[in-house]
């Protein structure tokens, strides 16, 4: 996966949990949760998604990495 | 003959009004049917008829606000008639007495009755005839002096089927709500995979499919879901008044550790798939709802100056809405629930309380409500009661904390549990027991 469909990707899970939240807007370092007002159950829900998506099976242990925009996108495309 | 009137959908709710009609006259209902959309200040319900029969008359137009009880449609029942005066268990928040639409407990309490309907051979038939989703009341008895028998109740239960059967070949199984909601999404159900009971599919199918195929949000134009907004922070605040005025509150709070159940929520999710993993709120829920029985004084309603237990557990969730709102939908009789069933329900509850569509028994009944700050929260509140309500527990954002015990410091992973009681029905004594039972059942979190 390019780093482009990683970040499309992530666009069109968010989309369906929030459909108001922007992935623009979400600086760097800063984490998805904070940034776009998701709680845990929204969170997982963004996990799923990429999870149901991917079919990688992203343990809770690497939930931090892809709790901000760059880790969540070097994580797509590593894995 | 029953009238289906305008359900009291919360203490705080007037007024609502039909957006949509999802039956016309003459067609067959059945209990627990979405019939019609209702908008109030908070949100878009779906509302449930709690009564089999047929639709006779719609009374109200699709637009129309009027108050609470008034009548929306006339309804030709076939069930039992309720006999006059007949106790409920837990008491419908509705001012008006409700008939066609009691809150969920309520019928279920119904559907046990006995005193009404046909005589049937035993209480083994009675039995069968509910776990296959038969009414004794539409069967004539082919046994001695027209009493039911078991196979009159097989037999019934296979034409039924069979009529399923039929329905399912032309399209998968789904909700009233779900067919409309494609048509105005352009979705094509056939399409679509379902989540719901039995692979049926709801609603938040249509949703997903139709966010995916579009990828164009249908959302209210701007000035109206600011007004939304601004009529739902009245409702709040009118009820948050009246509860501050009536209700004496008193306050307690208690720091939980939660190290062990932590520790068991990791590893029971390293086993699960990712769709089937807990978070705490689940555990935390599941504590408060299985607590109540040891202190039901926090569990039920204070109506007409006394206080009204509830033997079931329908646990409100406060849930912020994106669009700024708050609302508390119940999670049915919550104590009853595993956690893997508890976290789906809570999962679905917050995707529509979110999406601003509730039904109608959620909004109705909570006997208790639970707040959960979360991870982005401070570290304890305070909550207000929802009247006719007699308790609110919260939690704060889970945080390391130093632990002093057996004479030594070290650092554990904490909630602050706070209650919110009402002293008309119980007292600090009975508060803490029901703060420190949550903190018990915490600590052994695998039987939660």
């Amino acid at each position: 996966m390019t780093s482009d469909e990683a970040r499309a990707l992530m666009r069109s899970v968010l989309h369906s949990i929030a459909p108001e939240a922007d992935l623009d807007q979400v600086a760097e370092g800063e984490t998805l949760q904070e940034a776009l007002d998701l709680d845990s159950i929204d969170f997982l829900e963004f996990v799923t998604g990429l999870a149901k998506a991917t079919g990688l099976e992203m343990p809770e242990r690497d939930y931090p990495e892809l709790s901000t925009v760059e880790g969540c996108i070097a994580y797509l495309t590593s894995h | 003959m029953g009238d289906f009137t305008m359900p009291s959908l919360g203490a705080d709710m007037e007024s609502g009004k039909v957006t949509h009609w999802l039956v016309k006259p003459g067609d067959e209902v059945k209990r627990g049917d979405i019939v019609a959309v209702v908008q109030t200040e908070k949100s878009e319900i779906e509302v449930e008829i709690f009564e089999d029969g047929t639709v006779e008359e719609l009374v109200v137009a699709e637009g129309s606000q009027v108050p609470v009880g008034a009548v929306l449609a006339h309804i030709a029942t076939r069930g039992p008639a309720k006999a006059p005066g007949e106790r409920r268990s837990v008491p419908p928040v509705a001012r008006e007495p409700a008939t066609g639409h009691e809150v969920r407990a309520a019928s279920r309490h119904v559907q046990g009755a006995t005193s009404h309907g046909p005589l049937v051979e035993s209480p083994i038939v009675r039995h069968l005839a509910e776990r296959l989703g038969v009414s004794l009341e539409s069967l004539s008895g082919s046994g001695l002096g027209g009493v039911v028998t078991r196979a009159d109740v097989e037999r019934a239960a296979n034409t039924s089927a069979a009529r399923a059967g039929q329905l399912g070949s032309r399209r998968p199984a789904s909700s009233p709500f779900a067919r409309r909601l494609a048509g105005e999404l352009g979705v094509d159900l056939a399409q679509v995979t379902g989540t719901g009971p039995g692979g049926s599919v709801i609603e938040r199918d249509v949703r997903r499919a139709g966010l995916t195929a579009a990828s164009e949000v249908r959302g209210t134009p701007e000035a109206t879901s600011h007004d939304r907004q601004r009529a739902m922070q009245r409702a709040v605040g009118a009820l948050m008044a009246r509860s501050k005025r009536e209700v004496p509150h008193y306050y307690l709070r208690e720091t939980i550790d939660l190290s062990t159940s932590a520790a068991w929520l990791e590893q029971a999710n390293l086993e699960r798939p990712v769709e089937d993993r807990l978070v705490m709120a689940a555990l935390l829920f599941s504590a408060t709802a299985r607590a109540v029985k040891r202190v039901p004084e926090v569990n039920g309603f204070y109506v007409d100056g006394s206080f009204v237990p509830s033997a079931s557990v329908h646990l409100g969730i406060a849930i912020s809405q994106r669009s700024g709102g708050l609302i508390a939908p119940a999670i049915h009789d919550a104590d009853q629930l595993g956690l893997t069933e508890l976290m789906r329900q809570m999962k679905e509850l917050v995707i529509r309380a979110r999406e601003g569509i509730l039904r109608s028994s959620e909004m109705s009944d909570p006997t208790i409500t639970v707040t959960n700050l979360g991870d982005r929260g401070v570290e304890s509140v305070l909550g207000v009661i929802y009247p006719p309500q007699v308790a609110l527990v919260g939690f704060g954002r889970e945080s390391e904390q130093p632990w002093a015990a057996n004479g030594v410091v070290d650092v554990r992973r904490c909630v602050v549990a706070t209650l919110s009681g009402d002293h008309r029905v119980s007292d600090g004594i009975r508060g803490a027991r029901f703060l420190r039972e949550i903190d018990r059942l915490l600590q052994e979190p695998e039987k939660l």
